[in-house]
């Protein structure tokens, strides 16, 4: 198969072509939507959260997007970047170090990078909110 | 992987026979059509005969055609020739529509930027049409040019250039100062009416990538009394309204496949499209934009609820089908089509367009082959989206 080229670095391509994590998941911790109102994009983000001595970690993360490719791929690396860390690893993680991660985003397309941090942050913010 | 190129309205594939019509041009007679010579003289034929073709074509008169590089530069041309070349008189006013190609759109702003005209752009209704009334209630005694498109490029909905061009050839016969009429028949010129006389234009530009020609030649038609100023200086080809030697193997080009355009294509595009839409129509929640039936033969332009363009795009392009699509996350202004918002579609659905444009070599096969492929991508896209 082709790749998209001049749009996309070959893991947003992989992330769109083969999303990791998608889905929803049934009674979640967490939920945080974001979307996007200079293109119209929704980004749905679920985890699950296990305990582990005094710290918790996400056990689970699942997402469901409405959007263009780069949001997509944004959404399914967030999930694998996320899975397994604690909380305290994950509050961390911002709109650059998804971007980072999979290998830089087309200038036009950094705002999805920023949507998958705000649902990050808020499926956070709605777990400890419970 | 099979492929299906149904993506016509971007570009086309150059046809065999127009190929064929421009490699003696490249190969043995690549004189230049202003030296005396005999190769001189090979090449200006060739640039005559291709004129008298086209000419014959819009029933306009050779000196009419004027070669250019493609439909951008004959619309720069028109709108910036002639409204330098009424500078000394009061303003000129220009109205086009809400829809036109963004080298109209922007042309008129480039004027109304330095000073040069003032510009009113005329709204369109739920399909895309531009009103003639509205039209008429735009009109200003100091109006000079309306420049409205043929066929609109998004969504295929047909403009009534001859309705407008009637009643301005009439309202003229009353004015004093002419109001001229451009077209922008860039995805008109194999499909529909292009005599000048029957649609009373006075401007019409076209481009030969669309037409199975190749991208880089175009025509600005200039009905004789139309004073321009031209936009590119240097010789005096082109009747001394576009500088530069003639593109004379892509204008060879350009003549052969005008003269290739036939009904039998046509009707066999209109009935592909129909086909097409009415099985893409079959799937829930997705709707044709543009006209019902006032629309050109190639363009099958729809939207999509719970799939987004860029998505649809690349997933199809997996599967071997070109298509294409307005959205703001595949502009660089990220930006929704100017189009489907000035047609006032729902803003939920506005990213999420996709347009079909049918050409002479497709099959029903590849219609079936497309309406299978896209009805699995907008299933798993809609199975991935968060249900709101």
């Amino acid at each position: 198969m082709s790749d998209f080229g001049s749009l996309y670095s070959k893991k947003v391509t992989d992330h769109f072509r083969h999303p990791r994590n998608m889905g929803e998941i049934r009674n979640p911790d967490g939920v945080g939507t974001s979307g996007s109102p200079i293109c119209g994009d929704v980004l749905r983000l679920f985890i699950k959260i296990e305990k582990k001595g005094k710290e918790n970690f996400i056990k689970e993360a699942k997402f469901q997007t409405l959007g263009c490719g780069a949001a997509i791929a944004t959404s399914s690396i967030l999930t694998t970047m996320i899975k397994g860390k604690s909380l305290k690893e994950v509050e961390k993680i911002n709109n650059k170090e998804i971007t980072k991660t999979l290998g830089g985003l087309p200038p036009a397309k950094l705002h999805c990078s920023v949507l998958a941090s705000q649902a990050l942050e808020k499926a956070i913010e709605n777990y400890l909110s419970k | 992987m099979k492929k299906v190129y149904f993506d016509h309205a971007a570009t086309s594939f150059i046809d065999k026979q127009v190929l064929e019509a421009m490699l003696s041009y490249f190969k043995d007679f690549f004189g230049n059509p202003s030296e005396l010579h005999f190769l001189g003289q090979e090449s200006k034929k060739a640039v005559e005969e291709s004129r008298k073709t086209i000419a014959n074509f819009f029933n306009c008169k050779k000196e009419e055609i004027i070669f250019t590089s493609g439909a951008t530069e004959s619309i720069n041309l028109a709108h910036k020739g002639l409204t330098e070349a009424l500078k000394n008189e009061e303003k000129p006013h220009i109205i086009t529509s809400s829809i036109e190609h963004k080298a109209v759109l922007d042309s008129c702003k480039h004027l109304e930027k330095l000073d040069l005209a003032k510009v009113t752009y005329l709204p369109v209704n739920e399909f895309g049409l531009v009103s003639l009334e509205s039209l008429k209630k735009a009109v200003l005694p100091e109006t000079r040019l309306v420049s409205i498109m043929y066929v609109n490029n998004e969504v295929g909905t047909v403009e009534p250039i001859k309705e407008i061009g009637d009643f301005l050839k009439k309202l003229n016969k009353k004015r004093e100062k002419k109001i001229f009429f451009h077209t922008d028949a860039t995805q008109a010129i194999a499909y529909l009416d292009v005599n000048v006389d029957h649609l009373n234009v006075d401007l019409l530009s076209l481009t030969g990538h669309k037409i199975n020609a190749p991208k880089g030649v175009g025509v600005l038609y200039v009905r004789k009394g139309t004073k321009l100023i031209k936009q590119q200086d240097g010789g005096g080809q082109e009747f001394n309204l576009r500088a530069g030697t003639e593109n004379v193997p892509y204008i060879a080009g350009l003549g052969k496949a005008i003269s290739l355009i036939n009904n039998k294509d046509i009707q066999k595009i209109k009935d592909l499209s129909k086909k097409l839409t009415v099985k893409i129509l079959k799937i829930k929640e997705v709707f044709l934009t543009g006209h019902p039936t006032l629309r050109s033969p190639h363009i099958n332009s729809f939207v999509v609820k719970n799939a987004e363009s860029e998505s649809m795009l690349l997933l199809l392009s997996d599967r071997g089908v070109a298509v294409s699509a307005m959205s703001a996350c595949n502009s660089d202004l990220l930006q929704p089509s100017h189009v489907l918002k000035a047609m006032k579609v729902p803003e939920n659905l506005l990213n999420n367009s996709i347009r079909f444009s049918l050409g002479k070599n497709n099959t029903l096969e590849e219609v079936n082959y497309v309406v299978k492929n896209f009805k699995e991508v907008v299933n798993y896209l809609r199975k991935l989206a968060p249900k709101l």
